[in-house]
């Protein structure tokens, strides 16, 4: 396989985006579950569903757009989300969950009215869902490793307001951080690490490289920095064994990547449970 | 002379249709040790809102350290431990170092790398409130009591002129109530922090505490313990109705 990926640039790209996906994804993940946010990154995706089917469809009709990559609407959509949710969480404060089934049910809605619209799409669209192993440009790695770089750099600059925000959201704001501007940012990069996932993992799974690794993390993890490093472990180790299988089974990657999540999730509650009673059990016979 | 470092004059608060607070004067000097005691629903949640420049009043001024809370920028002269129940899910994966840590992200600023003594001081602030052995625990895993002392110790760690805390003593069992006031009141007196607890129950009104001040609405007594505790049950219903009972 190795010297596939080196003769073949389109497993070179989706390789390479994988790789980066799995770090940015669960990295970024942590901050969305300790925050209870997983929901809204499933919300989005879906919202970034409908750029893409819009961005399909307006280039059926429009032949000089078929040069846009749909990826662009897809952000610029999940951008759009996120701010509308924000909004949303503000205008049913006592009702904050409300936002996103709003906001998913606009999106699968729009993209329902696109796919009817436009008559027809090829394979286009399944591979938008389910992720492929085939269908990553050299384009969309560039894009992907650009999201990647605003994430890190973000994260580097404001990783301990993020960490203030995320654990006691009522005692930052009352220390005087700018805790509704990084607020903002960070909605802004959640919706661009889906559109970047989107390409490999598929729409309808972008949110389980976001929570799967985390779930897994928390389990084990001691502190929150180990939390973020045994996610992008398992982030990785996922990608890896279900883009390899994928590939070789040829199975859509997003669900090989996901079933391998939740496989390494289901090992280290095991394995955790099996640790646990053992260790009982000692303390039990030097009673 | 001491300096005063709270004043507030003439606050008013409402939202909406509710009045919630009416002509609060209220002044902290430097060394204080207050409670502030309300029952539910006496505002004492809003007023401190309004201490931390979360809220603005609708009359009347909030000046910190002698400045307006509106101009006021050193935040981190007021640490505040907000009430443990609703600030954080206990399942946090983060280190009491960690929690404790990051009490130095104001006071380090944006953009900025944490100091390189922050691991000293995070040791120093867990001293203080007798938890540093626990340092590399999970923050889920104390009691909490316990929590409550890391809290504590989150906001000591930027060394603030004041320690704010909202109904510190919810989910402490009751025995240990009194070492938390003594841990408190050390404080108090060796590091000479101004403390401003509030609290719903007359009981963990210790007699650690040198200031008392009674609200519902408004502020019916402002004084010191000595003075609080000569104030009759009569009286106390009259401000309360029969909500805050002394037990003698």
């Amino acid at each position: 396989m190795i010297e596939a990926i080196l003769n073949y640039e389109f497993l070179q790209n989706a390789f390479i985006s994988g790789l980066v996906i799995g770090v940015i994804a669960p990295l970024l993940g942590v901050f969305i579950v300790v925050r209870r946010m997983s929901l809204i990154a499933d919300a989005l995706s879906h919202v970034t569903l409908a750029g893409i089917a819009g961005s399909l469809y307006l280039s059926q009709s429009f032949s000089w757009l078929i040069l846009l990559n749909p990826i662009y609407l897809g952000i610029a959509a999940a951008v759009s989300g996120s701010i509308l949710i924000e909004r949303l969480r503000r205008l049913y404060k006592h009702y904050e969950e409300l936002a996103i089934p709003i906001i998913m049910s606009a999106g699968i809605g729009l993209t329902a009215i696109f796919v009817s619209l436009a008559s027809g799409f090829n394979t286009d669209l399944m591979s938008y869902l389910f992720g492929s192993v085939s269908a990553v440009s050299r384009q969309d790695l560039w894009i992907v490793i650009g999201i990647a770089v605003i994430v890190i750099v973000f994260l580097f600059l404001f990783f301990k307001e993020m960490f203030v925000l995320a654990f006691d959201e009522e005692y930052a704001y009352a220390s005087g951080l700018p805790a509704k501007w990084i607020h903002f940012l960070f909605m802004l990069i959640v919706a661009l690490v889906i559109a970047a996932s989107m390409r490999i993992v598929g729409i309808l799974l972008v949110s389980s490289l976001i929570t799967l690794p985390v779930a897994a993390s928390m389990r084990i993890a001691k502190g929150f920095k180990q939390t973020i490093i045994y996610s992008i472990l398992f982030g990785e180790a996922a990608v890896i064994i279900g883009l390899v299988s994928a590939y070789y089974l040829n199975l859509a990657p997003g669900g090989t990547i996901v079933v391998t999540s939740i496989l390494i999730l289901l090992i280290v509650i095991l394995v955790k449970k099996i640790v646990l009673s053992s260790n009982a059990k000692e303390r039990g016979a030097v009673k | 002379m001491s300096q005063t470092l709270i004043d507030m004059k003439n606050v008013s608060f409402q939202y909406e249709y509710t009045q919630v607070l009416k002509n609060i004067s209220l002044k902290v000097e430097e060394g204080d040790f207050l409670a502030i005691l309300g029952p539910n629903g006496s505002g004492k949640s809003t007023l401190l809102k309004l201490l931390l420049g979360l809220l603005k009043p609708m009359t009347g001024e909030v000046q910190l350290f002698g400045q307006s809370n509106e101009t006021f920028r050193n935040r981190e002269w007021i640490g505040y431990v907000s009430q443990k129940s609703n600030a954080f899910n206990s399942g946090f994966p983060a280190t009491v170092e960690e929690v404790v840590k990051s009490g130095l992200t104001k006071k380090t600023g944006l953009l900025k790398k944490m100091p390189k003594d922050a691991n000293f001081k995070v040791i120093e602030a867990l001293t203080s409130v007798g938890m540093e052995q626990y340092h590399t625990r999970n923050i889920g895993q104390l009691s909490g009591g316990q929590q409550q002392r890391v809290f504590i110790a989150r906001a000591l760690i930027s060394d603030p002129k004041v320690l704010i805390l909202d109904e510190p003593t919810v989910g402490i069992d009751h025995e240990n109530v009194q070492s938390f006031y003594d841990m408190l009141a050390k404080l108090n007196e060796e590091q000479n922090k101004t403390i401003i607890l509030v609290t719903h129950d007359v009981d963990t009104v210790s007699n650690r505490i040198s200031h008392v001040a009674c609200l519902n609405q408004t502020i019916h007594f402002h004084g010191f313990k000595k003075e609080f505790d000569t104030i009759s049950q009569t009286q106390l219903d009259n401000w309360y109705g029969h909500s805050v009972r002394k037990i003698h």
